[in-house]
């Protein structure tokens, strides 16, 4: 497996593809960052917001996008690329048959494919957030502490198993389809469902289970639904993640809040303990389904028939 | 003499079809074997059961005494194998191609580079070995995949194809590649082919397969003797000069069975050597002879024959 794990870990970041989607995720991410981390300094009469670090990170400032919108939006699509060639890729060159007559099992090939693009999706998350941090420290001239740091890392694990999905359901659309093109393609399709038609599809189911929205508690209850279906999606544990970890002052419900239960909520920021309690469920998901779909690719690849 | 590979009733049917129908091949240690039949008889398919790539729907297989099904690793580590069309990582130089392989195949560094430079001058690619695969030409790209397959140091290697779609001067330097490998190194050959011709010359024994059946096995040979036996002498009989009525003259030798008029001459189909006769009533004509030649049957003959019957 290690072989075949260093050699796609080395085709991963010498790949041309993959060297423009970092450029995208940087030159925007990096600009609604420097610009935030800009308005906070021409203001130095203000006290620095808590967590700055953090805001660095959701805040858009001049810029279109926030980071973590960014790697939202862009997580998928390097997932889908380094997934979704990784079998039939090898099978349109006519590689695979000659790979897997050599003595090594054949679930290293898929394993050491998997494990080389996680660790891709790592190394470029934490790359990012490192560039955030020393462009925070330059820019406002301190660190940050120990819970931004904290926080920084649950995100980076909840971003590696969010772009993990796309990456298994790459792979595992590579599987099922030999053409390298419909692979790409069935997996962009899937991403679009998730991100345009799951929100859609959530209001139009919540407005089925519950018609008549007049009273606070059904309104309440709409949301709910609304709320649970979209879970089906991993954009939106994602979101949802992003919201409670990287906001700590605000981010401590999902959904709405009726102004009796919002009654005598302190104004203090939720301790981190709280917040990763918050979002547990939305992170062992996104880690079931990376699991699921690998799991899925793995039977179907040991069982399959190689053909040159 | 021990077999290498041995199937015993091995099938594999693919939905409704039998693409391999109860097979029994053998192949010995040290032979070339041909694994001969059309295209879609089933020599890929088995060739992918005798590899462990896919699974046998029943019957046995042993390939260097191993179950290619369970015992996948340890086959791989013994045989070779070269697929129809093999690709290679072309972003990349053909030497680092046979270095990722012998890395899969956990040779220790040093000793994986000096090996790669031992294949490659053994298949006359050392002057291209830095070059990028993708600048290869069919024939190059073919030489390498059988570097590739050498680089394990193989007791046996089984080659799908080798020469299709390679010009004729290429493919002769393929089978004296494969020949030599035979020779001097005492490796063990299996190759299909649909290329009768290219393959006689080099294949100790051959195997006909037809619609996944293996119709007959057995020495070059013999096979030609079963087939023809009765009339295996064969003549072509070319002269120069006023010829007409040899022809009743060559009936009438004993031992003649047939006179067919060619082209260029006559067609001989007789039950025993007749050249002795035949050179007498030339001579008798007062013809001169422009050429006598034995007419064996080719392996084409003995495959046409028995790819019609089935």
């Amino acid at each position: 497996m290690n072989v075949v794990f260093w050699k796609e870990l080395a085709d991963h970041f010498s790949s041309r593809r993959f060297m423009i989607l970092l450029i995208i995720v940087l030159l925007f991410g990096l600009w609604g960052s420097y610009s935030t981390g800009q308005a906070i300094r021409q203001n130095s009469e203000m006290v620095p917001p808590q967590f700055v670090f953090l805001l660095l990170v959701t805040s858009s400032g001049d810029s279109i996008f926030s980071l973590a919108t960014l790697l939202g939006f862009f997580g998928p699509l390097v997932g889908i690329t380094l997934g979704f060639d990784s079998i039939s890729g090898e099978y349109a060159r006519g590689t695979l048959s000659r790979v897997l007559s050599q003595p090594i099992y054949r679930d290293s090939l898929i394993n050491g494919k998997f494990f080389a693009g996680l660790t891709t999706i790592a190394v470029l998350w934490s790359s990012i957030l490192l560039l955030v941090i020393g462009l925070g420290i330059t820019l406002l001239g301190f660190p940050p502490n120990t819970e931004e740091l904290w926080r920084m890392l649950i995100f980076t694990m909840v971003g590696i198993f969010y772009v993990g999905f796309w990456l298994a359901l790459g792979m595992l659309f590579s599987l099922l389809f030999q053409k390298t093109v419909t692979a790409a393609l069935a997996s962009m399709a899937v991403w679009l469902f998730m991100l345009l038609f799951i929100p859609v599809l959530t209001l139009a189911i919540a407005n089925i289970a519950v018609p008549d929205a007049s009273t606070p508690e059904a309104v309440s209850r709409q949301m709910d639904i609304a709320n649970a279906v979209g879970r089906i999606s991993p954009s939106t544990l994602f979101q949802e993640s992003v919201q409670i970890l990287l906001n700590p002052t605000t981010g401590r419900t999902f959904g709405g809040v009726l102004p009796g239960q919002a009654e005598g909520i302190l104004a203090s920021p939720l301790a981190i303990d709280q917040s990763l309690g918050l979002i547990w469920p939305h992170i062992t998901t996104l880690f079931g389904l990376v699991a699921v779909c690998f799991g899925i690719s793995y039977i179907i690849f040991m069982r399959a028939e190689i053909r040159a | 003499m021990s077999a290498v590979v041995e199937t015993k009733n091995l099938s594999k049917r693919y939905r409704d079809k039998l693409a391999v129908n109860a097979l029994n091949l053998t192949v010995e240690q040290g032979e070339v074997f041909g694994f001969l039949g059309p295209n879609g008889a089933g020599k890929t398919t088995t060739i992918l059961m005798l590899l462990g790539l896919t699974e046998p729907t029943s019957g046995n297989v042993s390939v260097c005494g191993f179950n290619p099904t369970h015992q996948s690793i340890e086959v791989k580590k013994r045989v070779g194998y070269l697929p129809e069309n093999p690709g290679f990582y072309d972003d990349i130089s053909a030497r680092e191609n046979l270095l990722y392989m012998a890395r899969l195949n956990r040779i220790p560094e040093d000793e994986a580079r000096r090996r790669t430079t031992e294949v490659l001058d053994q298949v006359q690619l050392a002057d291209d070995g830095r070059r990028l695969v993708r600048e290869y030409s069919r024939g190059m790209k073919q030489r390498l995949g059988i570097a590739e397959v050498l680089v394990k140091k193989p007791q046996a290697i089984i080659l799908d194809e080798p020469t299709l779609g390679i010009d004729p001067d290429g493919a002769i330097r393929i089978l004296e590649l494969i020949q030599d490998l035979n020779r001097q190194h005492n490796i063990t050959v299996m190759l299909s082919s649909h290329q009768l011709q290219q393959v006689q010359q080099i294949c100790s024994r051959v195997g006909i397969i037809v619609k996944g059946k293996l119709i007959v096995q057995g020495a070059m040979d013999a096979l030609g003797r079963a087939i023809l036996k009765g009339r295996e002498w064969n003549f072509l009989l070319e002269v120069s000069g006023q010829a007409d009525g040899i022809d009743r003259d060559l009936q009438s030798i004993n031992g003649v069975d047939q006179v067919e008029k060619r082209s260029h001459g006559w067609f001989l189909r007789c039950t025993e050597d007749v050249r002795r006769e035949v050179l007498s009533v030339v001579s008798r004509r007062g013809l001169g002879l422009l050429q006598l030649r034995s007419e064996d049957p080719t392996l084409e003959e003995i495959y046409l024959k028995y790819f019609r019957e089935a």
